[in-house]
């Protein structure tokens, strides 16, 4: 997530309490406090399914992956896959949870998408329990439990407009059947929907810095689904709840949690009682709309899965898991954050760090600077060209990338030069010097540089006068004449001392 | 040692015709050919299963395909295994690569497997020839097999009755010699009451010796692939070939499976033997004596025999009667209509699938499915499935403390012979007690055989059930081979094989 993102979408937070009808206090919950705790299913990432040999994959053809066992064919049995087990336990420590024997229940209902009719879940004894996450602000939310469980396939509803009721017909693909996820379940210590944002966000980072998920809402491979009430301010009962689903990225999880925060105040405080509802938040007209009441919903008749036998990670396996756990975001942020000196670092420099981090690029911003870069120029070239093409960066020549940005420190290369060749780099590999020798890219000698200025002021005799009267801004227009007469070799920041020694 | 006659007898089974493996001898000498041996055995079928209807389908053409492999084979100077030739019987229960897999049932009307079980590899693998497959209660669900969607199975013995149930087709073709040898599945007693009742050897293996891959599941912690045989050393000899370690069945156990033919001939002598108060009184006079009867057999040859009562027995009924229906009711969910079987078209796919559901399952699958989704429920769970659960737990202790003082236990298969053709069909309840003596080896988990033991006074076969620790099956066929060689001869069956 780039700060462009973030903020566009707190923007449009804003605007929509704002504008939200019925609730003159626009500081909203005036006198309520909200209670939310989300439950986020993250698909792993495994080379095969969670009970069978299939190719864990997304986006291939439909019913390629299958076989007898995730299609629920009649006598087919599940086979547990280690390596998800594996999986569920990096999550598991990441959130500080305790790690336990745990069994797998079946819990039963009928859904066409659902090839068993029941899925393999884990229910009173799950494999994590008891952990905790810290947000980027210091405040700690809680985790019940992170448990496995297998996915269902995917039902797209032909005609009518794609909902089941209207639709012509319906078709499955099974490829996503017996995908293995975790569920990670949060006590609802959540309090707003900022922190609601924040806590998605901070757990798609250790997801995806766990290697275990890879974090995609757009692709589905991280769902949230929010548990919101509302109770007055300073008491502690917990009021009525209702789970909203269908939130598809972090900005309609904000959207939906602040929609159905105003929406149960308005029912109390007319008097109304919130109704134990599961909610489908609708993106289009930014409202959420009842699906099912409690009385509706399912009774799943959970019973320990007979097929399985109970997994047990003995000590010596969960100390080789934690092992192959690096450290988390929060801590990697806060490393390379000390490269700046002790103390909080500013919102730009902060967002550079949480996008290297992101990335997993970390390694090239403490090598580079440990080799003695400067540290803020180490960081915008990884935040920036090498956070726009992650795998190939991570697979940088760390030596080559060293160097690169010694010869763009030492004025050997301009910066534009330097991205260039980093763009290059990613792309091709290679060594830096030569791959600016063949472009050509030569830093000018300082006195060839104050030639070209002075060619530059002659062509434009009026902007110069404007200059000298103080019109600051112009310093662009200069610097872009002479980037354009040496053809990108000149130094910005050269130009621009050249152009303030020659007014002075 | 000596038998109840006074004559020196030897312990060792293989008195009787084992028609397996003399089947099995001379194909692998190239006496005989697995092409001819085939032949016999469909024309058998096809003379004589239209009065007992023990198939369901009959494989005419890819079973003389596989014989003239093994044929090939053998001509080749290669061995095809200790099965080599011999026509083996599938319940239609167990999946096989292409060929219809019904269950008895409407719901899988259509459906033809993509791949075989890990037995029928198995069999293969040893030289076996799959011939057909055979008649079962609907889903494994009942007693007599007369709760098959294509009609009941009659036994050989007196085609006026029922063979049990629910491998009935299985039995009956072990019995009228239609096939020389057959697999059945066991979840409360499903081989071993047919095979008492038709005069065959039934054996169920210990939970997890043999691989349920490929099995349709009724009870998935109860189910148990096991032979249907002539005598008790193809019992063993089958046992060999299907049991063992597999990775596409979790719940197989992971140690080595006991090898059994070995433990044959070693006798009883010094063996102690438990006769269970609880699976001899109360059942019919006529099966009483003739386990009695093998009580005495087992004294003459040297074993110590006491009677031992296990009251936990008397809870084993009610809690099959909760755990195996709440299993299936989820077992059998899967059967919607959405991808195959069966299909009711509909409005909805809700619709859809509870028209499919109406009419594809038969009544007592109904039934069950209801008794086990109640059992499940929430607010009855701890009730019935808990309480349940706990009854398991009990039995298995119980038998636990038992073993202690026995080697194996020993008591009646069944509380009556065959009984005629819908005489329990109206009576859930009557029907379910034929299974009283047997479900408790399927609770704990541990390995029971049945063992043809001479007659009523109608001449239906009894069976005596001989009960053994998790992993005993060497000590138990030891004992079943002694018994086996001591029993009264039984007339042959009115409809056999010509």
């Amino acid at each position: 997530m780039s700060a462009d993102t973030a903020d566009t979408a707190e923007t449009a937070d804003t605007a929509n309490t704002a504008d939200t009808p019925d609730t003159p206090d626009t500081a909203g919950n005036a006198g309520w406090e909200p209670v939310i705790g989300l439950e986020v299913h993250c698909e792993l990432n495994t080379q095969t399914k969670l009970f069978c040999g299939c190719r864990n994959a997304f986006g291939d053809e439909p019913n390629t992956n299958v076989c007898p066992t995730c299609l629920g064919l009649p006598g087919s049995l599940p086979v547990l896959n280690i390596r998800a087990v594996e999986y569920a336990m990096r999550i598991g420590l990441a959130l500080n949870c305790e790690v336990r024997p745990s069994i797998f229940h079946r819990k039963n209902y009928f859904y066409p998408d659902m090839p068993k009719d029941y899925q393999i879940s884990q229910y009173d004894a799950p494999i994590n329990v008891n952990g905790w996450l810290e947000l980027p602000d210091g405040s700690r939310v809680r985790i019940e439990r992170a448990h496995m469980e297998e996915d269902t396939g995917k039902t797209s509803h032909i005609g009518g407009g794609g909902r089941i009721h209207d639709a012509d017909h319906s078709l499955v693909d099974y490829n996503r059947a017996g995908v293995p996820l975790v569920e990670i379940v949060s006590a609802p210590d959540i309090r707003s929907s900022t922190q609601a944002r924040l806590y998605a966000s901070e757990l798609r980072a250790i997801l995806v810095a766990t290697g275990a998920s890879d974090g995609r809402m757009e692709e589905g491979s991280m769902r949230v689904d929010a548990n919101v009430s509302v109770r007055r301010a300073g008491t502690y009962e917990l009021g009525t709840r209702c789970e909203i689903k269908n939130l598809n990225s972090l900005r309609s999880l904000s959207r939906a949690i602040e929609y159905e925060i105003e929406r149960q105040i308005g029912l109390l405080e007319a008097g109304d009682k919130v109704v134990q509802q599961t909610r489908h938040w609708n993106e289009d007209q930014g409202v959420t709309v009842a699906l099912r009441s409690k009385e509706e919903a399912f009774d799943y008749r959970y019973f320990p899965e007979p097929d399985l036998v109970p997994v047990v990670p003995d000590v010596r396996w969960q100390a080789e898991v934690a092992a192959s756990v690096g450290p988390m975001p929060a801590e990697r942020r806060a490393k390379l954050a000390a490269l700046f000196g002790p103390g909080p670092v500013g919102h730009a420099r902060a967002d550079q760090i949480a996008t290297v981090v992101e990335h997993r690029l970390d390694e090239l911003v403490t090598a580079a600077a440990g080799a003695g870069v400067d540290s803020a120029l180490a960081l915008a070239r990884t935040s920036n060209e090498a956070s726009s093409a992650p795998d190939a960066a991570r697979l940088l020549d760390v030596p080559a990338f060293i160097a690169l940005l010694r010869m763009e420190q030492d004025k050997k290369l301009s910066a534009t030069q330097s991205k260039a060749v980093l763009i290059d780099m990613l792309e091709n590999g290679g060594d830096p010097a030569e791959i600016a020798r063949r472009r050509g890219f030569e830093a000018l000698e300082t006195g060839s540089l104050e030639t070209v200025v002075a060619d530059v002021l002659a062509a434009h005799p009026e902007a110069w006068l404007r200059y000298q009267a103080g019109e600051d801004k112009l310093v662009g227009f200069f610097t872009g004449e002479v980037m354009k007469a040496t053809k990108g070799r000149a130094d910005g920041e050269a130009v621009a001392a050249e152009l303030r020694r020659r007014r002075a | 040692m000596t038998g109840p006659s006074g004559s020196a007898t030897s312990a060792a089974a293989g008195a009787r015709p084992s028609p397996a493996l003399d089947i099995a001898r001379e194909v692998r000498a190239g006496s005989m050919s697995a092409a001819e041996v085939v032949e016999k055995y469909l024309g058998a079928i096809d003379e004589v299963d239209g009065e007992l209807h023990a198939f369901v389908t009959v494989l005419h053409d890819s079973a003389c395909r596989e014989a003239e492999v093994i044929d090939r084979r053998v001509a080749a100077g290669e061995d095809p295994g200790p099965l080599a030739g011999v026509p083996v019987a599938l319940k239609d229960n167990m999946c096989t690569r292409g060929i219809p897999t019904t269950c008895s049932s409407r719901i899988l009307d259509g459906w033809r497997p993509p791949y075989d079980a890990t037995v029928v590899e198995r069999l293969r693998a040893a030289g076996a020839v799959v011939i057909g497959k055979t008649n079962l209660d609907e889903f494994a669900m009942g007693s007599s097999t007369e709760n098959s969607a294509f009609g009941p199975t009659h036994n050989p013995h007196d085609p006026t009755r029922v063979p049990g149930g629910s491998s009935g087709g299985s039995a009956a073709a072990v019995a009228a010699g239609l096939a020389p040898l057959a697999l059945g599945s066991d979840t409360g007693g499903s081989i071993r009451q047919p095979a008492a009742l038709c005069g065959v050897v039934g054996m169920k293996p210990t939970y997890g010796t043999v691989s349920r891959y490929g099995l349709v599941a009724f009870a998935s912690s109860l189910d148990q692939i096991g032979p249907l045989t002539t005598t008790v050393t193809e019992s063993a000899v089958v046992f060999d070939v299907i049991g063992g370690q597999d990775p596409l069945d979790s719940t197989c156990l992971e140690r080595p499976v006991p090898r059994t033919v070995s433990a044959l001939a070693d006798g009883v002598e010094g063996l102690r033997v438990g006769l269970v108060t609880e699976l001899v009184d109360g059942v019919d006079a006529a099966v009483e004596a003739r386990v009695r009867d093998a009580a005495e057999v087992l004294v003459a040859a040297g074993a110590h025999v006491e009677s031992v009562s296990i009251p936990e027995f008397r809870h084993g009924l009610p809690a099959y009667y909760v755990v195996a229906p709440a299993e299936a009711s989820s077992n059998l969910s899967r059967y919607d209509g959405v991808r195959y079987g069966l299909r009711v078209e509909a409005d909805t796919a809700e619709a859809m699938n509870a028209a499919t559901r109406a009419a594809g399952f038969g009544p007592e699958v109904k039934r069950r499915i209801m008794l086990g989704t109640y059992a499940l429920s929430a607010g009855y769970y701890d009730a019935y499935y808990g309480q349940a659960q706990k009854v398991r737990t009990l039995i298995i202790d119980a038998l636990a403390v038992a073993y202690q003082r026995f080697d194996v236990l020993l008591g009646a298969t069944t509380p009556t012979t065959a009984f005629a053709i819908g005489a329990k069909v109206d009576d859930p309840w009557a029907m379910y007690l034929s299974d009283v003596c047997t479900v408790p080896s399927n609770l704990a988990g541990h390995p029971a055989i049945s063992i043809p033991f001479g007659a009523d006074g109608s001449g239906l076969p009894v069976g005596v059930q001989v009960l053994a620790p998790a992993l005993g099956e060497p000590v138990m066929f030891q004992v079943a081979a002694v018994l086996e060689t001591r029993a009264p001869v039984l007339a042959p069956p009115q409809v056999h094989a010509p």
